[in-house]
């Protein structure tokens, strides 16, 4: 069962990933070839092989678009090949991401829980609120993002603070929306058992709305925890901040890195998936302990 | 000994929906003395779920008057005057099944050895013993069923109110659960109100069936049964029971001969 079902998953994830990578090869030849061409005709290098000429755009130093190969190479000579303390080590600036992120992430999640138990238990607030929840998110993060920063920095916040806030605004709203609902999934007769013992709300929500609403948390969280990432990264953008990812992507793209800038994406985008893949696998267990798998 | 436990005097409940105003309950007289087990039978819309859940105060009438343990149902409801098993057994699948039925004992705060005590007693009660660390999908739909009733027995009321406890079940698990729930009513003198569309059922279990008839929900005939207190599956070939299951049979088929005439 365990094999096929692993067997199930890994075949279609690598197909996608093969094909993921030839369309980027193919296009990474495509859009570097005018500066390959121009490199040899002010060389004045000609009869260059077709072979030996596309191997040159795979190989740029400065490519528009750097080849899988390129990519890969540097995201191993900053991850494995240096050590994690040195500022051009990926890990560290990961590390550094990360910790906001995770900050972030877990204010966002509780904000969420908090915004989701009193709209569902308030009837007044669940009107007042929702709407409001709704147009933060309508708000483009990264024109928010920057003022944030000065604010909190005005009152004297810096550091990681700042930064898990923007993961913070981004986060909470999936909780809150999944949690609603999740908070909400009891059934009616479930409720109403809960109604003949003359259950007070404490006790409901303790026993019955909270349990019930855990699948609904798990999936949020994936969401969640991905976008606290994007938020982390983000927020490293506008603050001319020295180390993360995020300053990492601007560093690279002052200095027209563009191999720097893409393995700073692969890098945050494997740390986005590693995140959410943690979050499926402890929702599997919690729920399968639960009994969950099997209502 | 005979002492009222549920009285009904000229109850009604009207639902206000979109397409007008629906009659399920009108002009409701009856009376419920300790001991009885009284059936609630009828077709579907003949408001014999509502008539329970308005006793249970999970529907609020909107006219006449009802008392239940001689309070109204809302004071009854708080006091935890009644243990209620619902159609599904609604069991929380998060809870085992020792846990499932020591949840309303954790809703009234009682101390954990008593609990202990209560659950060990009625599932033993259920014939459920060696079931306490199972989670509710490993039981079948009958077993879970006798895990909802411990879990409404074990809150030790004097009433209980069952909504079709088995009417998901099959035949034979059903005909199962019958003698057991009589037996146990047997042993107990509580009182029982349940809700059944089944005639043999209803027949077979009951001192009193109220048959009940639809638009608007009412009732059309209060059979009394002359069937000793103690009764095997075998009493459903004799006279006497076939004689009350007609006479329900009848009540039932006057009310739909209303329906009849209106259509």
């Amino acid at each position: 069962m365990q094999e096929t079902g692993f067997r199930k998953s890994v075949i279609p994830v690598t197909a996608v990933l093969l094909a993921i990578l030839l369309v980027w090869s193919i296009a990474s030849v495509l859009l570097n070839t005018p500066w390959q061409k121009d490199i040899y005709k002010r060389a004045g290098t000609q009869n260059v092989g077709a072979v030996e000429f596309v191997k040159a755009t795979m190989a740029q130093e400065r490519p528009v678009l750097p080849s899988p190969q390129q990519v890969a190479v540097e995201v191993y000579n900053t991850t494995v090949k240096k050590k994690v303390t040195s500022k051009r080590s990926l890990v560290y600036h990961s590390k550094i991401t990360l910790s906001s992120a995770m900050l972030g992430f877990a204010m966002g999640t509780l904000l969420g829980i908090v915004l989701s138990v009193a709209i569902v238990y308030n009837r007044a607030l669940k009107k007042s609120l929702m709407p409001w929840i709704i147009t933060s998110q309508t708000i483009p993060i990264l024109a928010i993002a920057p003022m944030i920063i000065v604010v909190l920095n005005s009152m004297g916040v810096q550091g990681l603070v700042p930064k898990a806030f923007i993961s913070m605004y981004l986060s909470f709203f999936p909780i809150v929306v999944g949690m609603v609902k999740g908070l909400n999934s009891p059934d009616t007769g479930h409720m109403d058992l809960m109604r003949t013992y003359s259950a007070s709300n404490w006790q409901s929500f303790w026993k019955l709305r909270l349990p019930s609403s855990l699948p609904y948390l798990f999936t949020s969280m994936k969401i969640a925890i991905a976008i606290s990432i994007v938020g982390a990264v983000v927020a490293e953008l506008p603050t001319g901040a020295v180390a993360g990812l995020g300053a990492r992507l601007l560093a690279g793209s002052y200095y027209g890195q563009t191999i720097q800038i893409w393995s700073a994406l692969v890098m945050a985008s494997i740390l986005a998936g590693s995140l959410v893949w943690i979050v499926d696998i402890v929702g599997r267990l919690v729920t399968h302990r639960m009994g969950l798998n099997h209502a | 000994m005979s002492e009222s436990v549920i009285q009904v005097d000229n109850l009604s409940l009207t639902f206000q929906t979109n397409d007008g105003p629906v009659h399920a309950l009108s002009e409701i007289d009856l009376d419920i003395q300790q001991g009885d087990f009284v059936s609630l039978i009828g077709p579907s819309g003949c408001g014999k779920t509502t008539l329970l859940r308005v006793i249970a105060d999970l529907e609020k009438a909107t006219g006449g008057s009802i008392l239940v343990n001689g309070v109204s149902p809302a004071a009854a409801r708080l006091a935890r005057g009644y243990g209620y098993v619902f159609q599904a057994a609604g069991l929380y699948p998060w809870r085992t099944i020792a846990k499932n039925v020591s949840l309303p004992l954790e809703i009234m705060g009682l101390d954990r050895t008593t609990r202990k005590e209560r659950v060990a007693r009625n599932l033993a009660l259920v014939n459920l013993e060696g079931f306490e660390k199972k989670y509710p999908w490993q039981l079948s739909g009958g077993m879970q069923q006798r895990a909802s009733i411990a879990r409404a027995l074990a809150v030790e009321p004097d009433l209980l109110l069952m909504d079709e406890p088995f009417g998901a079940l099959d035949e034979i698990v059903r005909d199962h659960l019958n003698e057991q729930l009589l037996a146990l009513w047997g042993k107990t003198n509580k009182t029982v109100v349940f809700v059944t569309h089944s005639i043999p059922e209803a027949v077979y279990l009951s001192t009193h069936i109220v048959v009940m008839s639809p638009r608007p929900g009412r009732i059309q005939d209060i059979v009394v049964s002359n069937l000793p207190r103690e009764r095997t599956l075998d009493i459903r070939e004799t006279p006497e029971f076939l004689t009350i299951a007609n006479r329900v049979r009848e009540g039932l088929r006057a009310g739909h001969s209303y329906d009849d005439v209106e259509s």
